[in-house]
């Protein structure tokens, strides 16, 4: 037994020890963004947030992350109230069929978390562990960086003070 | 007269209790036509044609509230949202009250596979065809009831309003088999020029999940005591399994059942990742014979010339009077090419009371349904196949075999929702791949530079193993009383399948084609996104080029010269001016300038690609820097799932195009990972990439989901040509092959 | 210390200023026309270049091809590499074939001034006049750039040119390599390119207080980048010993199912290697088989059972490091241990150098950023940890690889040079052919 924190929740964790965090979320905790493409960490579909970085779930097993802080995409917000980089892909239609697109969100959310004005340059080389086989890597990129838009209109219109780089 | 019964359908519609209706059609059509009523109407629009009932298309509940159903499946292209649109606006009522069912063989018409590019055609054109008909028909109960004229009346936000402000809404019109008519052949469609939504970028339906969490593929898909299934693959094709212990696999934790059906090999767990680990194990205690004799993956040209083929002439013209003089030959070669879907194949299937409930991703849920029932030997009747999304397929990929090992699973733990799910090795490994193609070309000039006598040979499998019954799908193969793969068969023309585009749609006096059919497949393979197209495109727009250069002529020009159709030169023109196309122009040092054009097996969408590639001279290395593409598809449903389609299109177009082949040794495939079979990383997005849509208001819609993969690598492929002065004709264009070339 | 020698050196060199320290500059000349050097020789220059590696040093990642401008990290500043395509302004565009031959033979630019031997001269002052030709025909047919020279950071007197020229007084032994008349061609050749164009040493050999190679351990390990170059002589701490078929296939292939796959900055090393001619790298491996020398019995015995248990693929629990066995089993082992072959299977970690040397830097270095693919080439992939693991986790693990996959001593200080490597933030020298889009800045860590 193993606690947890996920998206800001305790969960309690019945699995062995070696389960790779990516089986922990969909089969323990029933969330759907991480998602399994390879599990041989080459696809980046399953990436999740731990402690502010961008982690591949599907090689991290569960007994790596006692006391860490776990983020997937379900965590960022919701249709109603969606985060910057969910309202970004949106706005941008930035899908096909969608299946990489949660891992994708949550490296550039990762980015975006440590350096908010990102160029292009360094936002493709931060998606090249991401694959994306319907070819909609234009749109994700037109995606980030109207977030890195939404985010400077968030922050600038927020009471609370900006997050240091 | 007695209309059939369809005792599903009923229970849907009527709310329980059957009815048996007759319905003259008489007076809601009597000012177009006087058909009587008892005989089947001729022709009805798109797939009206194999599900002509109204209800088979739209249903109308008292409440008001509106369904669509499709007998397509959304795999990403935005589906879902284009049938939504269409019927929208021609029942007129808002895009957000409509609600859409997908392929579903309990609920839905039977319209073959999601494939072709021809869904928008096909199952667009009924909705669209049975919305409006569905519309009148309603109008016409209004002005019933109304007692006014049906063409005073007008439908609004889902009511009929009259002159006076009266309003009935559809709910309240409907009465229980309204709709349970013969459609029409003809229908009164709204003019384009009032469309409110078709025509509009509106936002996908399905996207809003996909970015939040929301459960929205079949892999997200959790039912109450539902296990997790793990198969074990033999090494090779025709392995035949002959030892394994699996007392050891069946205790270990969580491990509810192995299942061993001849060479069929499979386990379930109650928790996913404990079927992964026993998997594992259960690998490792098979020993298998390996028998296959794979070809020589060097020399697939020799290796695929050299089999036995059915060779047709498909296309003869002759005008003896027309002389060439220069002539011009070239031999082009594709290498086996795989789908590569992201998300490996999964299926659920759950046996109850002698019924199979199958949730896949299959392209086709009636083809599906009637392998497995076969497979399983049950009556077809008690199999329900529900198409939920997977990850984009592109054809005939994993998705059907999972499905039928899910469904003979599920067999041995009855009750029990069964999740299926392939590993990448396996997707990677027994996926059926997009055939190894050879073309040979040979072509002459005239005085005036113009192709007097066009010679044009393609070699190549099938490209379509569906419908196969059981025997396309591995499980059947595998089982200990196995049904046989059924016999490879050519994909008729005017589509085609290794013969798709291959003949040409330039206006030449002399021409040959010829398909050279070969029934022998040594690696498994089958429909992958735009069939034969890609590489005959490829080859025929390569050789265009390579004539265009040995007649002094601007490769844009070269084409307009040779083409009368005025929609594939407006989108030549388009593609060409967009991108500052100049004739005379030198690309700036170590990069050149390509272009290329096809119209979608000579009948579909139109797409011309004009690109901008860099090379590398000290490695080699190609990089597009820019791409332009114009595509024509008819009346456009949504501008931006269109223009989404065409700018995948070319980005996995140049993944194959540069990057991509199956590997293999003598008895295995080898390419089983991204490692192993590397496509395109983030390193290699070019700079842009602009479509412009040429929209044709009133036209019929033309399938573009695949029509930009052949283009795109041609004009990859002249712009490396035009680049380093050497013309490269073996895909895929790889940086080694690129220096090696420059080099010599 | 290092005050009162390169005062010597100043003041040696200051004495020795008009025979050493100055040398007259060669005059400019039009930039020559690329088609009047003769194809065959650019070819051959071409193979060349690869062996030297020109390319590695002289581009930065994401910029373009020998127009300098790396930051090369030494002991006394940061040298920049300069831009040796064509251009006439900003390269070498203006130089005869007489100041590129003195450039490679005694280490002076054109003006006459000293280059730092960071420009390893100390090896390419072996190479042929022939070859010299050959090269300079290759360089004076790339693509030109602009590209100014990056003024380099270095501290008074260093930051003085004549500095080196009591630098060469004491470690340059100008000339062409003179062959050895016991030995076969084969071997000579191999010699020739080792001791000259690939400057093995210049990597894998230590250096002295005032950066020039110790010439009584050569071979014997050197640094580069936060890498360590391994001992490739009798010291060699490779588990199985290396021989000249090995070397062979590891150089022109880049792995070796008994060693493991080249990366870091031998990567771009035997990336290059790949197309020059075989009979190249079998001299080199000739060459250097006789370097690494014969193996005595007792390691000869050591590497069979090594060989056996790599066979054998179970994971042990470990009484003294739970914690690294438990990580090593479920983060490591299901790619480590599955019988993959390579290079596509990790590599069995008995197998593994970097497990075995005294210096856990690689080791680190990989676990930390993986093993990115190449692009569009069948390459292997590693995931990296570094965001996965924190610094506990990674040390438990490295020192359970060590207890289990090799025969030494644990080594000391693993967590220090962890968190030294998270906060340098590896270089990688071009693990791939100049990704167009890749940061510019050229210090930025490859992210796992």
């Amino acid at each position: 037994m193993m606690t947890l924190k996920v998206n800001g929740q305790n969960h309690e964790i019945d699995a062995d020890p070696d389960t790779p965090l990516l089986y922990v979320l969909r089969d323990d905790i029933k969330l759907n963004a991480a998602k399994f493409g390879c599990g041989l960490g080459q696809c980046g579909s399953c990436t999740v947030i731990v402690d502010g970085n961008a982690v591949l779930s599907c090689v991290t097993p569960l007994l790596l992350l006692e006391g860490k802080q776990v983020t997937t995409l379900e965590g960022l917000g919701t249709i109603e109230a969606p985060a910057p980089i969910q309202r970004a892909f949106m706005e941008e239609q930035a899908a096909q069929c969608g299946y990489c697109i949660a891992g994708m969100m949550m490296r550039a959310q990762a980015l975006l978390q440590k350096n908010p004005k990102p160029t292009d340059e360094q936002i493709r080389a931060e998606l090249e562990p991401h694959l994306c086989r319907c070819g909609t890597h234009m749109r994700i990129l037109r995606a980030v960086h109207r977030a890195i838009r939404l985010m400077d209109t968030a922050d600038a219109s927020s009471a609370t003070p900006r997050r240091a780089q | 007269m007695n209309a059939p019964v369809i005792l599903d359908r009923r229970r849907v519609l009527a709310g329980g209790g059957a009815l048996i209706v007759s319905f003259s059609l008489a007076e809601a059509f009597a000012q177009d036509q006087a058909a009587p009523a008892a005989v089947p109407v001729p022709n009805p629009p798109g797939s009206l044609k194999g599900s002509p009932f109204l209800d088979s298309w739209i249903r109308i509940d008292a409440d008001g509230s509106i369904t669509v159903f499709t007998g397509k499946a959304e795999l990403g292209q935005g589906f879902k949202t284009a049938f939504q649109q269409i019927a929208a606006e021609e029942l007129d009522v808002p895009f957000e009250s409509l609600k859409v069912v997908t392929a579903d063989t309990r609920f839905t018409a039977n319209e073959g596979y999601t494939s072709g590019s021809n869904s928008v055609h096909d199952s667009g054109t009924a909705i669209q065809n049975a919305s409006a008909q569905a519309r009148e028909l309603l109008v016409a109960e209004a002005a019933r009831r109304f007692d006014l004229p049906a063409e005073n009346l007008r439908t609004e936000s889902g009511s009929v309003i009259s002159p006076d402000g009266r309003r009935l809404g559809y709910g309240e019109l409907v009465a229980a088999d309204m709709l349970h008519v013969q459609a029409q052949p003809k229908s009164k469609l709204k003019d384009p020029a009032s469309f409110k939504v078709v025509g509009q970028a509106v936002p996908r339906v399905d996207i809003p999940a996909k970015v939040t969490g929301g459960a929205a593929y079949v892999q997200d898909m959790r039912l109450p005591d539902m296990v997790h299934a793990r198969v074990v693959r033999p090494p090779s094709y025709g392995a035949q399994l002959t030892d394994c212990e699996t007392s050891a696999i069946e205790k270990l934790p969580g491990v509810v059942k192995v299942i061993r059906d001849g060479n069929f090999l499979a386990v379930v767990a109650k928790k996913e990742f404990q079927s992964i680990k026993a998997m594992n194990a259960l690998s490792a205690a098979a020993k298998w014979k390996e028998t296959a004799g794979l070809p020589k993956q060097d020399d697939l040209l020799r290796a695929l010339t050299g089999l036995p083929s059915q060779d047709s002439t498909i296309f003869e013209r002759s005008n003896p009077l027309a002389v060439g003089q220069k002539i011009i030959e070239a031999t082009y070669t594709r290498p086996y090419q795989a789908h590569g879907s992201i998300g490996p194949s999964c299926a659920v299937a759950q046996f109850v009371d002698g019924a199979m409930t199958v949730w896949t991703h299959t392209q086709g849920v009636y083809p599906d349904r009637q392998g497995i029932a076969e497979m399983l030997r049950m009556p077809p009747a008690s199999v329900r196949c529900i198409h939920v999304e997977g990850s984009g397929c592109y054809g005939h990929n994993g998705a059907d075999d999972a499905a039928a090992d899910a469904a003979l699973i599920a067999r041995a733990l009855p009750g029990l929702p069964v999740r299926l799910q392939w590993t990448r090795e396996q997707e990677h490994a027994w996926e059926p791949f997009g055939p190894a193609m050879v073309t040979k070309l040979k072509a002459s000039l005239d005085g005036n530079g113009a192709i007097s006598d066009w010679n044009f040979e393609v070699w190549s499998n099938t490209h379509s193993m569906r419908p196969g019954g059981a025997g396309a799908m591995l499980a059947a193969q595998h089982m200990a009383q196995p049904f046989a793969v059924p016999a490879a068969k050519p994909l008729p023309l005017p589509e085609g399948g290794g013969d798709r585009n291959a003949i040409p749609i330039y206006k030449f006096p002399n021409a040959h084609v010829v398909h050279h059919f070969i029934p022998a497949m040594p690696l498994r393979i089958s429909a992958m996104r735009s069939l034969g197209a890609y590489h005959n495109v490829f080859s025929i727009e390569s050789f265009m080029d390579e004539l265009a250069v040995a007649a002094g002529a601007d490769p844009v020009e070269f084409r307009l010269k040779h083409l009368d159709d005025p929609r594939a030169r407006d989108v030549i023109e388009k593609a060409a001016q967009a991108f500052g196309w100049q004739k005379g122009q030198k690309a700036p040092q170590g990069r050149g300038f390509g272009f290329a054009f096809a119209r979608y097996k000579n009948l579909a969408a139109y797409c011309a690609v004009a690109t901008e590639v860099e090379v590398n001279r000290e490695t080699g290395r190609p990089r597009l820097v820019r791409a332009v593409a114009a595509v024509d598809s008819g009346q456009v449903v949504n501008p931006d799932g269109l223009i989404n389609q065409i700018e995948g299109a070319i980005m996995q177009s140049m993944s194959w195009t540069l990057y991509e082949s199956v590997t293999f040794d003598d008895t295995r495939i080898t390419s089983i990972d991204w490692q192993t079979y590397p496509i395109l990383r983030f390193n290699a997005v070019p700079d842009s990439i602009e479509v412009h849509v040429i929209n044709r208001p009133g036209q019929p819609f033309l399938g573009s989901g695949e029509t930009g993969q052949g283009p795109a690598a041609a004009s990859i492929a002249n712009a490396i040509a035009d680049a380093t002065g050497k013309r490269l004709r073996h895909l895929p264009l790889t940086r080694k092959r690129i220096k090696d070339a420059i080099d010599a | 210390m290092i005050g009162s020698v390169l005062a010597a050196l100043v003041i040696g060199g200051a004495v020795a200023a008009f025979a050493i320290a100055w040398r007259p500059a060669i005059a400019a000349i039009d930039p020559p026309v690329p088609q009047s050097f003769d194809a065959a020789l650019v070819k051959r220059g071409r193979d060349l270049a690869a062996l030297g590696n020109c390319n590695d040093c002289h581009t930065v990642r994401g910029g373009e091809d020998f127009a300098g401008g790396l930051a090369v990290p030494t002991p006394f500043g940061t040298i920049f590499s300069s831009n040796i395509t064509p251009d006439a302004e900003t390269g070498i565009g203006r130089w005869p074939e007489a100041a590129f031959r003195r450039a490679m033979r005694s280490g002076v630019n054109r003006d006459g001034q000293h280059l730092y031997p960071t420009f390893p001269y100390d090896h390419f002052t072996n190479v042929t006049d022939e070859d010299d030709r050959a090269l300079y025909a290759y360089l004076m047919t790339r693509q030109p750039v602009r590209a100014p020279a990056r003024a380099n950071l270095l501290s008074f007197p260093l930051d003085q040119r004549v500095v080196i020229a009591g630098w060469k007084l004491l470690f340059l032994r100008r000339g062409t390599y003179q062959p050895d008349s016991m030995k076969s061609a084969e071997w000579n050749r191999g010699a020739y390119l080792v001791e000259g164009l690939a400057h093995c040493g210049s990597c894998h050999t230590p250096r002295n207080v005032l950066g020039a190679e110790r010439a009584s351990a050569q071979f014997a390990g050197g640094d580069v980048d936060n890498w360590h170059a391994y001992a490739i002589n009798a010291q060699s701490p490779a588990p199985i010993p290396w021989d000249a078929d090995a070397l062979f296939a590891y150089l022109r292939d880049g792995w070796h199912p008994d060693h493991g796959v080249a990366r870091g900055p031998m990567a771009q090393v035997v990336s290059n290697l790949s197309s020059v001619p075989e009979s190249d790298i079998r001299a080199i491996a000739t060459y250097m088989a006789g370097v690494f020398g014969a193996p005595t019995p007792d390691r000869k015995r050591r590497a069979e059972a090594v060989l056996a248990q790599a066979k054998s693929l179970s994971v042990q629990a470990s009484k003294t490091n739970a914690v690294g066995a438990s990580i090593y089993a479920a983060a490591c082992a299901t790619c480590h241990e599955t019988g993959r072959p390579l290079p596509y299977g990790g590599v069995n970690l008995g197998l593994s150098t970097a497990i075995s040397s005294s210096d856990p830097r690689n080791a680190i270095n990989i676990v930390l950023s993986g093993v990115r693919p190449v692009e569009g080439e069948r390459s292997p992939i590693m995931p990296g940890f570094a965001a996965s693991m924190n610094d506990d986790q990674i040390s438990a693990l490295l020192n359970y690889l060590r207890a289990r996959f090799s025969n030494q001593p644990a080594w000391t200080g693993v967590e220090k040079t962890i968190a030294d490597a998270r906060r340098t933030q590896t270089v990688f020298l071009q693990t791939s052919p100049g990704p167009h889009n890749a940061p510019a800045d050229a210090t930025q860590r490859d992210k796992p």
